[in-house]
C-alpha cells in the first residue's frame, strides 16, 4: 500500500489522505489568489488610475481625469531626474560594495576556519536588524562631534551627512555593511555546490589559483550570484528607510525618499501614482536585462 | 437546553451592551511624541478621577504626525476623536471636512476674549478674519532662545567682547547682536561653538528656524489673504534676514546640517554652544539636571528684534480639535467643556503645559513659575505663523527644498534663494486656483 501511495501523483495522494483536489483549490489555491488580487492588483490597477487623475487623498474635490498629464509633469521636473541619477549613482555603489565584499566573506568562509559556524552567524547580524535601528546607529558613528568613526581613523571633524559631497556614500557605506552578508550567503550556498571533483582535476592539470577561480568557480556561481544581484538592485532601488532617517541632504536624496514626500507629506496622489509607476518600470527593465544575463550563465 | 441557550443568549447580550457602554466612556487624543503629550496624559487623568471616563494621549514621532493624521482622517477613520494638531493643518483639514466646527463652542466658552489672541487667530480661526472656529488653543508655543549664562557672564569673556565689538555681552537686545555674540563664542579648536540653530530638510524644522529670522526682520512668506508672494517673500528684509540665517548656521557645530529640536538641546546639555534655538515646549529639559548638566547655568530670551526694530517670532503650538468620524464626539465636547475651564488651564500650566489662557500667561505666578516663562510670556504676543492653507504642506515642503542649498550647503545667494522660492510659490498656489501674484 505504501509503495502504491508514492508512486501516484501529488494530487492523489492527497485525495488518498481525504484531500481532494477541490478542498486544496478551496483551502489553498482560493485564499491565496483573493489575498493576491485584493492587496497586490487591485491596489496596483487603483493607483494606475490614479496616476491619470489630479486626486488627492486629503482632500475631497472633485477628481478630474488629466491624460498623461502627471507623466508629463514628473518626467519635466529635474527635482525627479535629480534624485533619479542620485538612485542610479546609489544602486551602483551600494551593490558593487555588497558584491565585492559579500562575496569575499564567502570565499573566506569557504575554506576550513575555527569557529566558521559562529562567524558566518555573527556576520549575518546587520542584515536582521530594523532598517531604521541601523540608519540611527550609523547615525551616532557618523556624528562629526562625537561618533566613533571620525575617532577612529583620526579624521577630524568630517561631516559625513550633512557634507553634499559625502552624505550618499555615507549611507551607501551603510547599505554595504547592512546587505553583504546577504550576497555572502547566497554566495556560500553557491560555493558549497561546485562539485569538488572539478578542483581535484584541475589540481591534477597543475592549474593555477586564478585560472581555478576565473574557470571553474565563478561561472559555476555565477547563476547564483546573478540572483543575489537582481534581489540587491531591486531593493536599492527601492532604499527608503536608512536614507531618511539618516539624511536630509538633497544631494542623497533617493527617488523612495521623493516619492514619499509626494504622497504622504503634499499629498499629491495623481502624481506621485505616476512617478511610482515610473519607478516600477524601470526597475522592471533593470531587472529584465539581468535575467537575460542569467539565462545565459544557465545556458554556459 | 432551550434554558441554557436563552442564558447563553441573555449573557451575550448583556456583555455585547456592557461593552459598548464602556466603549463611550473612553476617548483618544492624537498628539507627537514629546514632553507636553505626557503632561497632557497627567492632566486627563484627573479628567477620569472625576468623570470615570478614560482618556488616552497617543502619541506618533514628530517627523510622522503629519502623515499619520491625514491618512487616518484622509481614511475617515474614527480611531482617534480628537487630536491636539499644528496650526498649519487647519486648511487642510477644515475644507477636507476632517475637523467639526466648533465656532459655537468657541462663543459658548467666550474663548476670542480667554485665549491669548494670536492662538485663537492662528491655532483655531480658518479663513484667517472668518470668524469660523476649529480648535480649542492647547498648547502655545513659539521660537525661543537658551543661552550659557556662565559664559555671558565670565569676566574675561565680557572684557573680550567689549573689545572686539565695542558693547557689553548680554542678552542680545536685536538679531545683529545675537549674531555678533555666536561669531565671538565660535571657537572650533575648543570645541565651543556660537549658535544651534534648526537646519533639517525634514518636516517644518529649517522653514520654522528661517521664518523666525524674516518676521524678525520685518520679511514677510507672503499675503495670507491676497496671496502676494512676489515682492515679500523676496523682499530686501526677507533676503537679509535669510543670509543672516546662513551666517548663524555656520557658528554651528560641525556637521550641523541635520538639526532640529533634539540635536538643539543635545548641543546646549553637552556644553557645546553659547546658545540654541528651540522651542519653549523643549526648554524644561535644559533646566533639569538630569537631562543637562549645565541647568544651573541656563538662561533664557525672547527672539529678539531686527535691525529695522521690528519684533516678531516663529509660532509654534497646537490647538485641540474634534474629528469628524469619531464617535464619541458628544463625549469629546465634554471633554472639552472642562479642559477650557480656568482651573483645568491653571492646572495643565502647573503640570508643564503652556496654557494658551491670556489671565493665566499675563499672571506674575506663572512668569515666574520657570526661568523661560517670561521669555515665552514676551514671545506669545509678537508670534506669526506659516501658511495654513489645504496645499501648505507644498508649500512648506518647497520652501525647505529651497533653503537647504543655501543655508546648509552655501549653494548660490540669499537673493537668488529668495526669488526662486517666490517664483515657485506663485506656481504652486497658481495650480492651487488661487490668485497668487
Amino acid at each position: 500500500m505504501a509503495n502504491l501511495i508514492t508512486t501516484l501523483d501529488p494530487a492523489s495522494r492527497a485525495a488518498s489522505r481525504g484531500w481532494s483536489d477541490t478542498t486544496i483549490r478551496n483551502v489553498f489555491v482560493i485564499p491565496t489568489v483573493a489575498f493576491l488580487i485584493i492587496f497586490n492588483v487591485f491596489p496596483l490597477l487603483y493607483s494606475l488610475g490614479f496616476s491619470f487623475t489630479d486626486f488627492r487623498a486629503s482632500s475631497k474635490a472633485p477628481v478630474n481625469f488629466v491624460g498623461f498629464k502627471n507623466y508629463i509633469n514628473v518626467l519635466a521636473d529635474p527635482v525627479i531626474w535629480r534624485t533619479f541619477s542620485t538612485t542610479l549613482w546609489y544602486v551602483i555603489v551600494s551593490v558593487t560594495g555588497q558584491f565585492i565584499v559579500g562575496f569575499g566573506l564567502a570565499l573566506l568562509l569557504n575554506r576550513p576556519l575555527p569557529f566558521k559556524g559562529l562567524l558566518t552567524t555573527l556576520l549575518m547580524l546587520p542584515m536582521m536588524l530594523s532598517p531604521v535601528v541601523v540608519g540611527l546607529f550609523w547615525k551616532l558613528i557618523y556624528d562629526p562631534s562625537w561618533g566613533i568613526l571620525n575617532y577612529a581613523l583620526g579624521l577630524g571633524p568630517v561631516a559625513w551627512l550633512s557634507d553634499a559631497n559625502l552624505a550618499l556614500y555615507a549611507v551607501a557605506i551603510t547599505d554595504i555593511w547592512m546587505w553583504s552578508p546577504f550576497v555572502m550567503l547566497l554566495s556560500l550556498a553557491g560555493l558549497s555546490a561546485v562539485p569538488k571533483h572539478l578542483y581535484e582535476a584541475a589540481s591534477i592539470d597543475r592549474a593555477g589559483k586564478l585560472y581555478t577561480f576565473f574557470r571553474i568557480t565563478l561561472p559555476l556561481v555565477a547563476p547564483i550570484l546573478l540572483i543575489a544581484v537582481i534581489f540587491r538592485t531591486m531593493e536599492a532601488f527601492k532604499t527608503f528607510d536608512i536614507a531618511f532617517v539618516m539624511t536630509g541632504q538633497p544631494a542623497a536624496e533617493l527617488i523612495s525618499s521623493r516619492l514619499y514626500k509626494m504622497a504622504f507629506q503634499q499629498w499629491q496622489t495623481g502624481p506621485s501614482s505616476a512617478l511610482a509607476y515610473i519607478i516600477l518600470i524601470m526597475v522592471l527593465c533593470i531587472t529584465n536585462i539581468y535575467v537575460k544575463y542569467l539565462n545565459k550563465a544557465k545556458e554556459r | 437546553m432551550r434554558k441554557t441557550m436563552v442564558s447563553l443568549l441573555a449573557g451575550a447580550s448583556f456583555l455585547a451592551l456592557n461593552s459598548m457602554a464602556v466603549h463611550a466612556q473612553e476617548l483618544t487624543i492624537l498628539w507627537a511624541e514629546w514632553d507636553p503629550a505626557s503632561y497632557l496624559q497627567e492632566l486627563v487623568n484627573e479628567y477620569q478621577a472625576e468623570t470615570g471616563v478614560t482618556v488616552t494621549v497617543e502619541t506618533v514621532p514628530w517627523p510622522d504626525f503629519q502623515t499619520k493624521l491625514f491618512t487616518e482622517l484622509n481614511a475617515q477613520g474614527s480611531a482617534y476623536d480628537m487630536v491636539v494638531g499644528d496650526s498649519q493643518f487647519l486648511g487642510a483639514a477644515s475644507t477636507g471636512g476632517h475637523y467639526v466646527n466648533m465656532t459655537d463652542f468657541i462663543a459658548k466658552h467666550d474663548l476670542t476674549k480667554t485665549m491669548a489672541p494670536a492662538t485663537m487667530k492662528y491655532y483655531s480661526e480658518y479663513p484667517g478674519g472668518s470668524g469660523q472656529y476649529w480648535s480649542v488653543p492647547l498648547e502655545g508655543d513659539a521660537l525661543g532662545w537658551a543661552y550659557r549664562k556662565d559664559w555671558f557672564e565670565d569676566p574675561k569673556e565680557m572684557e573680550a567682547f567689549k573689545a572686539k565689538y565695542g558693547y557689553d555681552l548680554a542678552v542680545p537686545k536685536t538679531f545683529k547682536e545675537l549674531i555678533d555674540i555666536a561669531e565671538f563664542f565660535h571657537r572650533p579648536a575648543d570645541n565651543r561653538y556660537g549658535a544651534a540653530i534648526y537646519s533639517q530638510n525634514a518636516g517644518d524644522a529649517i522653514v520654522m528656524g528661517v521664518e523666525n529670522s524674516v518676521f524678525a526682520y520685518g520679511g514677510s512668506f507672503g499675503d495670507y489673504n491676497t496671496y502676494q508672494v512676489s515682492g515679500l517673500v523676496n523682499s530686501p528684509e526677507s533676503i537679509e534676514a535669510l543670509e543672516d540665517y546662513r551666517k548663524l548656521f555656520t557658528f554651528g557645530p560641525p556637521g550641523w546640517g541635520n538639526a532640529f529640536f533634539a540635536e538643539v538641546n543635545t548641543a546646549m546639555a553637552q556644553g557645546q554652544v553659547a546658545m540654541g534655538m528651540n522651542f519653549f515646549a523643549f526648554f524644561p529639559s535644559l533646566v533639569n539636571e538630569a537631562t543637562n548638566p549645565h541647568a544651573a547655568n541656563m538662561g533664557f530670551f525672547a527672539n529678539p528684534p531686527g535691525p529695522r526694530g521690528e519684533d516678531f517670532a516663529a509660532l509654534g503650538g497646537q490647538g485641540i480639535s474634534l474629528i469628524s468620524y469619531s464617535q464619541n464626539q458628544e463625549e469629546a465636547m465634554k471633554f472639552l467643556d472642562w479642559f477650557v475651564e480656568e482651573k483645568t488651564q491653571k492646572r495643565w500650566a502647573e503640570l508643564g503645559g503652556y496654557t494658551a489662557n491670556a489671565a493665566i500667561l499675563e499672571s506674575e505666578e506663572f512668569r515666574k513659575a520657570t526661568p523661560f516663562n517670561e521669555a515665552f510670556f514676551q514671545t506669545m504676543f509678537k508670534v506669526r505663523d506659516f501658511w495654513a492653507l489645504p496645499e501648505y504642506a507644498e508649500l512648506l515642503t518647497e520652501a525647505a527644498d529651497t533653503f537647504y542649498p543655501y543655508v546648509v550647503n552655501g549653494e548660490g545667494t540669499a537673493k537668488e534663494t529668495m526669488d526662486k522660492l517666490a517664483a515657485t510659490w506663485v506656481e504652486t498656489l497658481t495650480a492651487a486656483g488661487y490668485a497668487a501674484k
